[in-house]
């Protein structure tokens, strides 16, 4: 009866109960999209050190993030990482930004990645036209097919100037995303170098791999030691450096978890001011519950009902809104990701929001003097 | 002599604060016991509603005691009181107090559900005693789709759905035309005497008197009167309207 008469409270004032969906609704979809594009920055942040195949990256002391590493290991660091026992390949990557002279005139910024991807630490990956073989070829490159305006190109055969050189689209790669908005850019290592001015010998990570059974603590500390000036990261401990660089030293990160908890502010508030006055609407009901005997606990369980069907619907309309939103962002430079463990913890909070926004309630219906049934 | 269900010894009430306190009741002494209908008659501010809410429990009397199934009220806080009310005392409001949004088997119902008793059981109570009071026909009925007499047969179906020993009815007839005000009197009689249950009714409703086995006088929050009425069911005039009610049926 608990549940039949928090639902017949719930859609006795259907306009009330419109407004508090649209809270739920409204709060759902800003949380979802907010912690979307959250999930989305992360992703973009990190998937290049996640889709290496690498055990440890070798960088310059203090490099920022995968985007700001500098060109500034030498040869020198990777025949001493080779040297250490334990280490079965010490790959060399190059990466920077740099500027990209567009075919029709101006210039934007791009990543340009320098990868053999011979050596099987880092290839680009979802090529969707041409082959690694196209983009060994002289001058050429591969770019993404999501950034073709901001590149002012429009497929293979386009040719374009990076930094001292030019060169010439031989593949695309497709959703190949960068959260600086400077899209990414491969090439081989050697013509990275050529192209970005650097010496020969020179790199911005060693992609370090390590023989099989080798103990990854013992071979980072080894490492450590032998190497002057440059860090030895695990792949988790440079994703964080990257994320942290990204999304809160810019601030970036903040504003969106900010957004996300103005969104969770403003549902609750709403869902507590309807709560609050559909309770105080059924208060003389409450009132003869009361009177005939009713534990506190069970009106309670009366109004967190209500806070909970109203989560309940309000989640199923949000998430399909968000979901709907998901499904438009999929090709934008920004797209927003939900994943079950994201849906999940949006129900949670939604369940959890609800019942805060019980809170007023309940303590409206505390305050019941049962005596007020005889004075209607 | 019969055993009281309900009785309160030297009770006195004080409502307000500071140099508005009222004191409603000033040492009022009372026994119901079963298969008794009791009318509480008096004049408006006489104390009735307030003797009626500390005798349901629900109000607690500034001193004095009360006694439920000679279980000591005093001391008892809210929860423990709302226990008493559920397990022993059924309440008749004078505006029905149904739940508008429920049907007449769902008001029963929650009356059971308070009580701890659900599913199928409590929805077979919940029919068996609306049949009793004569609604058997309007179980899926919301209050708003029945008439006032109807309403408070639904009121009275919920007030006895738990047993209790105790019925308190708080001017069950003042709403309803005469009609109707004679059929709930007569329901609530019959409970008393087939059901051996105590039902106690304020009221100021002379039609109602016919009913009583008794009927207690209060003015200025003190009982000035009391009087045994044996006819009780078996009042000529009952039994005219009893005839009449099933001829027009």
């Amino acid at each position: 009866m608990i549940l039949t008469l928090a639902f017949r409270n719930l859609f006795h004032d259907r306009i009330r109960l419109a407004v508090t969906l649209v809270g739920i609704l409204f709060s759902i979809v800003l949380v979802a999209i907010q912690l979307g594009m959250y999930l989305g920055s992360s992703r973009m942040i990190t998937s290049m050190i996640e889709r290496s195949n690498s055990d440890l990256w070798i960088t310059a002391f203090g490099a920022k993030s995968f985007e700001e590493g500098g060109i500034l290991l030498t040869s020198r660091e990777r025949h001493q990482a080779l040297a250490t026992p334990g280490v079965k390949a010490v790959v060399p990557l190059v990466v920077a930004f740099a500027e990209w002279r567009k075919p029709e005139g101006g210039s934007t910024r791009v990543v340009l990645v320098g990868t053999d991807a011979e050596d099987g630490a880092l290839e680009p990956w979802s090529l969707v036209s041409g082959t690694w073989q196209d983009i060994k070829s002289p001058d050429a490159i591969s770019a993404d097919d999501t950034y073709f305006r901001e590149l002012g190109i429009n497929g293979i055969g386009d040719t374009a100037q990076i930094a001292m050189g030019r060169v010439k689209v031989k593949a695309l790669t497709h959703r190949i995303r960068s959260f600086t908005q400077s899209p990414y850019v491969f090439t081989t290592l050697s013509r990275a170098r050529s192209l970005l001015g650097a010496e020969s010998d020179k790199a911005t990570f060693y992609l370090v791999q390590l023989e099989p059974g080798a103990n990854l603590e013992t071979v980072r500390h080894e490492l450590l030691t032998r190497l002057d000036g440059a860090e030895v990261l695990t792949k988790n401990e440079f994703e964080d450096r990257s994320l942290r660089q990204w999304l809160f030293r810019t601030g970036a990160g903040l504003a969106l978890i900010g957004g996300a908890l103005l969104g969770i502010l403003v549902g609750t508030v709403i869902v507590a001011q309807t709560l609050y006055s559909s309770t105080k609407d059924h208060l003389n009901e409450f009132a003869t519950l009361r009177a005939l005997g009713s534990s506190s606990g069970y009106i309670y369980k009366v109004i967190l009902a209500q806070a909970g069907l109203s989560a309940v619907i309000g989640y199923v309309l949000g998430i399909l809104i968000s979901l709907g939103i998901l499904y438009i962002s999929r090709n934008t430079p920004l797209p927003l990701v939900m994943t079950p463990g994201l849906a999940g913890a949006l129900f949670g909070l939604t369940l959890f929001m609800s019942a805060v926004s019980a809170i007023s309630a309940i303590i409206k219906v505390t305050r019941i003097d049962p005596a007020t049934v005889f004075n209607r | 002599m019969t055993k009281p269900v309900l009785e309160c010894e030297n009770v006195v009430k004080e409502l307000g604060k500071g140099a508005g306190k009222v004191r409603a009741l000033k040492g009022v002494n009372l026994s119901l016991v079963k298969g008794e209908l009791t009318l509480l008659m008096g004049p408006s501010g006489s104390g009735k509603t307030t003797l009626l809410s500390i005798l349901g429990c629900i109000l607690t009397p500034t001193s004095g005691t009360i006694r439920v199934e000679g279980e000591e009220v005093a001391g008892k806080g809210p929860e423990e009181l709302a226990e008493l009310r559920r397990k022993h005392i059924g309440f008749i409001f004078q505006s029905y107090n149904l739940f508008p949004t429920l049907s007449a088997l769902e008001n029963v119902r929650i009356a059971l559900d308070v009580i701890g008793r659900k599913g199928y059981q409590a929805a077979l109570r919940a029919e068996e005693v609306l049949r009793e009071v004569g609604l058997g026909n309007r179980l899926k009925n919301y209050p708003s789709n029945l008439s006032g007499g109807e309403q408070q047969r639904v009121a009275v179906a919920r007030a006895i759905a738990a047993s209790p020993s105790v019925v308190l009815a708080d001017e069950p007839t003042a709403a309803l035309d005469s009609e109707n005000g004679h059929a709930v009197m007569a329901l609530l009689a019959r409970i008393a005497k087939e059901q051996n249950r105590s039902v106690l009714a304020v009221t100021h409703d002379p039609r109602t008197l016919g009913y009583a086995d008794r009927v207690v006088r209060i003015e200025d929050g003190l009982i000035v009167g009391e009087e045994r009425r044996p006819q009780g069911l078996d009042a000529p005039e009952i039994t005219d309207l009893t005839k009449r009610r099933k001829a027009n049926a």
